[in-house]
């Protein structure tokens, strides 16, 4: 779809605002609609829109294969390493109370983190997902 | 020690994305994760037997807003169980897994395998209805994955036929957990059991019941809905088949027990609905059928997997008798068919290492060439039918004493003539190993193939003779599942 020049040009208008809109979601899951979940989908529809318009091989060099793998574990790892963070602390898994002095504090970082986590993991996986199938038969 | 019940979920866990990091550490991260899993279990399980349960609020929540770890004598049980054939399966399939995985694809079979654990874990200490259904997706997701990854190209329409039947399964008791939720507004499963009594009239708790034993049955592989299950067995990696005949259909099976026995109570299962006479005939059926059907099959790995289908026929068996012996036959069951086919498919792995196949025609006069492979499967093969001195005879006569007691003697006519039927695939794997001219030139599988493979066999044989241990948790376990419905 690269020679389109109008499908070009407003996928490119749109890309960053689709980041932005999905870094929105995710920061601001604590107070709001959102969470990690919903903007890891809308950060891969970003990824997945500049796949369809620029090509599966140009996606690839922008975000390697490999980069997504460590990023689908790390998501995981941030979310389970919080949980071993609280029992290190002494508290149950996930309480995120210990986190730091003050609980209020420690919930709102606590919840953050976790959203990262999923929000990282998910995005990744639904990128991986494209691959797999936008992939198939290259190999 | 209090944090027992979420260790056992956490080191998996942590542990599956390491093993998708460090590529070459894959198989020693899963044997680091699976040997401490057993160590936790272990201490769990003490715990339990001292203490009566072990509860746990996750964030420090407490039920019926936060979601708790609950488990009992049942739970632990499956727990030590499900971790012991872990550890055994890791330690002996590395190379195994190298020999039937492409090599791009190991460490992703290790992760997998740590999710599954994970979710079996999760399923076990649970104590929220609604996280039963996503630890049975996690370990069910893992488990199509594994088995896909089989090198025969039939793995993938069985672990397809497997997905479809298992999303099914899912599915149904997602419904159920739902309907439940919309009758009692809660999903803690001691709060559900409390609530419930109230609403048991109502067609919605009935039919959220009925969603519930389905699709439990489903996962179970209770016959007729157990197609998925010899095709999963005979096309998946050896120590996938292993793992997952040793202890995936002993987790759903605990799922039902649950549900059956602390959620619903055994009065409204048993005395109201009378699900033992649906579950008496099926689990007869599944005895007689899918042991006549193994003593017809030409592959080692599938008369071994309809042999399984016939030992879940006996586990539910137990439970369709409806009395505490019987119940008591069927935890003991659990954990002694895990041991079995756990030692058998091991066993069988070995054979594929060396030969490349299980076909009963490639194994003629194998005895002679791997002699501790072929004795590890004719132990575990006269545990299957039941000989005295093995396991499976203290699960019989069990079964047996309970079904007297149900003052239903045809039913333990029945698991006499049924073991005779078992008599006769063992024996036809024996006659085809041992009787038989054929070729003999492969070697017998490494020592440290054989230990874990022995291990369990040694178990097989211990634990039929002193069986204080299995018997006396089971009976506890028993007593503890009735009492709470009291």
């Amino acid at each position: 779809m690269h020679h389109n020049i109008i499908v070009r040009e407003v996928a490119n208008l749109f890309f960053p605002i689709i980041i932005l809109f999905g870094l929105y979601v995710q920061f601001h899951g604590d107070f709001g609609p959102g969470g990690g979940f919903q903007a890891g989908v809308i950060i891969a529809v970003g990824i997945i829109l500049y796949a369809l318009v620029h090509g599966l091989d140009k996606t690839r060099r922008l975000i390697p294969e490999k980069a997504v793998r460590i990023g689908m574990s790390l998501g995981v790892l941030l979310y389970a390493g919080v949980g071993v963070v609280t029992l290190l602390l002494g508290a149950e898994f996930l309480n995120y109370n210990v986190l730091v002095a003050n609980p209020l504090t420690g919930q709102h970082l606590g919840i953050f983190l976790i959203e990262l986590g999923v929000g990282i993991t998910v995005a990744t996986v639904m990128v991986m997902i494209f691959y797999a199938f936008a992939g198939r038969g290259q190999e | 020690m209090e944090h027992l019940p979420i260790l056992q979920v956490v080191i998996p866990l942590v542990l599956a994305p390491l093993c998708l990091l460090l590529v070459r550490q894959a198989w020693l991260i899963a044997l680091v994760g699976s040997v401490s899993s057993l160590v936790c279990a272990t201490f769990l399980l003490a715990g339990i037997l001292e203490n009566g349960s072990s509860n746990y609020y996750v964030g420090g929540w407490e039920p019926p807003w936060g979601i708790a770890l609950s488990l009992d004598i049942v739970g632990g049980f499956i727990v030590l169980l499900v971790s012991l054939i872990a550890t055994l399966v890791v330690a002996w399939a590395h190379h195994s897994i190298e020999d039937e995985i492409r090599d791009d694809q190991v460490n992703l079979f290790w992760c997998m395998f740590m999710l599954c654990l994970t979710g079996s874990f999760g399923i076990v200490v649970t104590g929220d209805a609604f996280n039963i259904f996503v630890f049975l997706e996690v370990s069910s997701l893992s488990t199509y994955t594994m088995i896909a990854l089989g090198k025969d190209r039939r793995a993938l329409t069985a672990s397809f036929q497997y997905l479809v039947m298992g999303t099914v399964g899912a599915t149904f008791i997602l419904i159920a957990v739902g309907l439940l939720y919309m009758m009692t507004g809660t999903l803690n499963m001691a709060d559900l059991a409390e609530r419930l009594p109230a609403l048991r009239d109502t067609s919605t708790v009935r039919a959220a019941f009925a969603f519930l034993t389905v699709g439990v049955s489903l996962k179970i592989a209770l016959f007729p809905l157990h197609q998925w299950l010899p095709n999963a067995y005979t096309f998946a990696p050896s120590a996938v088949t292993a793992f997952l005949a040793a202890t995936a259909t002993k987790v759903s099976l605990y799922v039902l027990l649950r549900f059956f026995y602390t959620v619903f109570g055994a009065d409204f299962v048993f005395d109201e609905l009378h699900v033992d006479y649906l579950l008496l005939p099926l689990s007869l059926l599944a005895i007689f059928i899918a042991s006549t059907v193994a003593v017809y099959q030409e592959d080692l790995k599938r008369i071994l997997a309809y042999s399984s289908v016939a030992q879940i026929g006996y586990l539910t068996l137990g439970i369709a008798l409806a009395n505490s012996k019987g119940l008591t036959a069927t935890i003991v069951h659990m954990f002694n068919h895990g041991l079995i086919k756990g030692g058998l498919f091991l066993a069988v792995g070995g054979i594929c290492l060396r030969l490349g196949s299980t076909r009963l025609s490639d194994l003629k006069g194998a005895g002679r060439a791997m002699p501790w492979t072929m004795g590890a499967i004719v132990i575990g093969g006269c545990s299957l039918i039941g000989i005295p001195l093995t396991v499976g005879f203290i699960s019989k006569w069990y079964l047996i004493i309970a079904a007297l007691e149900a003052q239903m003697w045809y039913i333990a006519v029945a698991i006499v003539i049924a073991s005779m039927i078992a008599v006769a695939y063992v024996w036809r794997i024996v006659e085809t190993l041992y009787f038989q001219e054929g070729e003999t030139t492969f070697r017998e599988v490494p020592l440290y193939m054989l230990l874990p493979t022995w291990i369990l066999i040694v178990l097989l044989v211990w634990l039929g003779v002193d069986t204080d241990l299995t018997v006396g948790i089971a009976e506890r376990a028993a007593q503890s599942l009735l009492g709470i419905q009291l």
